[in-house]
């Protein structure tokens, strides 16, 4: 972590990004196209689902993503209130839509596969209900981060909802389990050898990563976007303040 | 703890001289309860399942209605600034701020909730089960909005915000506290979601009030 705190400066951030990002998009680009040639063409048809195991490709990883943007809203605020990085706030201000962007496509995928699977758009499944409220947990903090006149009172605001709203996740998650569960258990992340035949768990890996490679690629685009407004802002404030 | 009771009487007395605020809260609990059958239709086989979860919502909405004003008083008239100030712990006066909201929505909503719940033709056990579910969930409630009243303090349209963060994080208390009395209709026991009722108290208890100080001090920067 030590290492990573030369970037909490925001020009300093500016440069590393732009160093990294034209060939962090090249590869993303790359691996998504390979990753959904293999999902629609490579990867075989499921004996019970049919094509509509295609969608999982999709819908697995932006899972996986949106859950892990959580934490990673949560590590930026604990940044943010502890060491008072300035680019933590700037941070979780540009990745927290994206998060839920993640989360709405995982809930899109889920209940487009629901319809021909589960003969419904929409079950009050468990796995599902969890996932809409941490959809609603990210809307929250979009919401509170840009709710206040003075940014800064916005991002602290949101920092401190992240930190309690990833002490309630796991509370959340086992309440709603205990709600109501018909989703098929967690079939890749347990302990013995995942459940998932090599020709699936590859392209769904592959995926996984590329779509992660995508996570990161919008966040450090959204941060840099972030920069330069909070940036505009303060000129146009100082403008004001000469001309008065 | 002299800090906290002083606050506590404070608070309490400011509702105590003007009871008009908790009546308005305790009638759209009540107006909003008795919308359900008119929307729904008054067959009470009906009525009688969806009670609790009626019940239980409407004290959620009708709790979160007065929490917006939980903080803005003191925040607006300086109030907030002499607690910063104050020798005593920050936490502890934003647990007596939550007390105090407790005292005022959640005990009368408690109390209220099971007369309403006859009118919905709940047999006695299960009236017994939603106090005693609505007593123990309600402070949980508090807290978390609580929470959120002081994350919302001084955010354009506070009103809407709060519910959006509090409703939430209010979730379990809900799924367990409307479960409850279904369960006791299935003929199992109540205790278990009581027990996890009190869990989730205590587990509000222990982080919301230093998370709410964090919003009150940097809303007082």
């Amino acid at each position: 972590m030590a290492d990573l705190h030369f970037l909490a400066n925001p020009a300093r951030f500016r440069r590393f990004s732009q160093r990294v990002l034209p060939g962090l998009g090249f590869a993303t680009v790359l691996m998504l196209a390979f990753g959904l040639y293999m999902a629609f063409f490579v990867a075989p048809v499921d004996y019970q689902q049919g094509q509509t195991v295609r969608i999982m490709f999709l819908h697995v990883p932006s899972a996986w993503l949106s859950m892990g943007g959580y934490a990673l809203l949560a590590g930026l605020g604990a940044s943010l209130l502890v060491w008072r990085h300035p680019l933590a706030a700037l941070m979780a201000r540009a990745a927290a839509p994206v998060g839920a962007s993640f989360a709405a496509v995982c809930l899109l995928t889920g209940s487009l596969w629901g319809r021909p699977m589960w003969g419904t758009y929409w079950v009050w499944d468990a796995r599902l209900t969890s996932m809409l409220l941490l959809f609603f947990l990210y809307l929250g903090h979009i919401a509170l981060s840009r709710a206040y006149d003075e940014p800064e009172r916005g991002d602290r605001s949101a920092a401190i909802l992240a930190l309690v709203g990833v002490i309630n996740l796991p509370i959340i998650k086992f309440s709603v389990d205990w709600w109501n569960t018909l989703h098929q258990p967690a079939s890749v992340t347990r302990l013995d050898a995942p459940a998932i035949h090599n020709s699936i768990l590859i392209p769904l890996i592959w995926m996984a990563v590329s779509l992660l490679f995508l996570f990161i690629f919008l966040v450090l685009v959204r941060t840099e976007t972030e920069i330069d407004r909070r940036r505009l802002e303060n000129a146009a404030v100082q403008e004001e303040e000469a001309a008065a | 703890m002299n800090g906290f009771m002083a606050l506590l009487a404070r608070d309490l007395r400011l509702v105590w001289r003007r009871p008009g605020d908790v009546g308005v809260v305790l009638a759209f609990f009540v107006v909003a309860v008795v919308l359900f059958p008119l929307g729904i239709g008054p067959e009470t086989n009906t009525l009688q399942r969806i009670a609790a979860g009626v019940l239980w919502c409407a004290a959620l909405f009708a709790a979160l209605l007065s929490l917006e004003r939980l903080f803005a008083a003191d925040y607006e008239d300086g109030t907030l600034d002499l607690l910063l100030l104050a020798p005593w712990p920050l936490e502890l006066a934003a647990l007596a701020k939550c007390t105090s909201h407790w005292i005022v929505t959640g005990l009368p909503l408690s109390l209220l909730a099971p007369v309403l719940g006859v009118a919905f033709g709940l047999d006695g056990d299960s009236l017994l089960a939603l106090f005693g579910t609505l007593l123990i969930g309600t402070p949980t409630l508090s807290l978390i909005g609580g929470l959120a009243a002081a994350l919302t303090l001084g955010a354009r349209k506070s009103g809407a915000l709060l519910a959006l963060l509090a409703l939430p994080l209010c979730v379990p208390t809900l799924i367990f506290g409307a479960g409850a009395v279904e369960t006791l209709a299935a003929g199992e026991g109540l205790w278990t979601h009581l027990a996890i009722l009190g869990a989730l108290a205590l587990v509000a208890l222990a982080t919301t009030p230093w998370a709410i100080a964090a919003a009150l001090r940097q809303a007082g920067e």
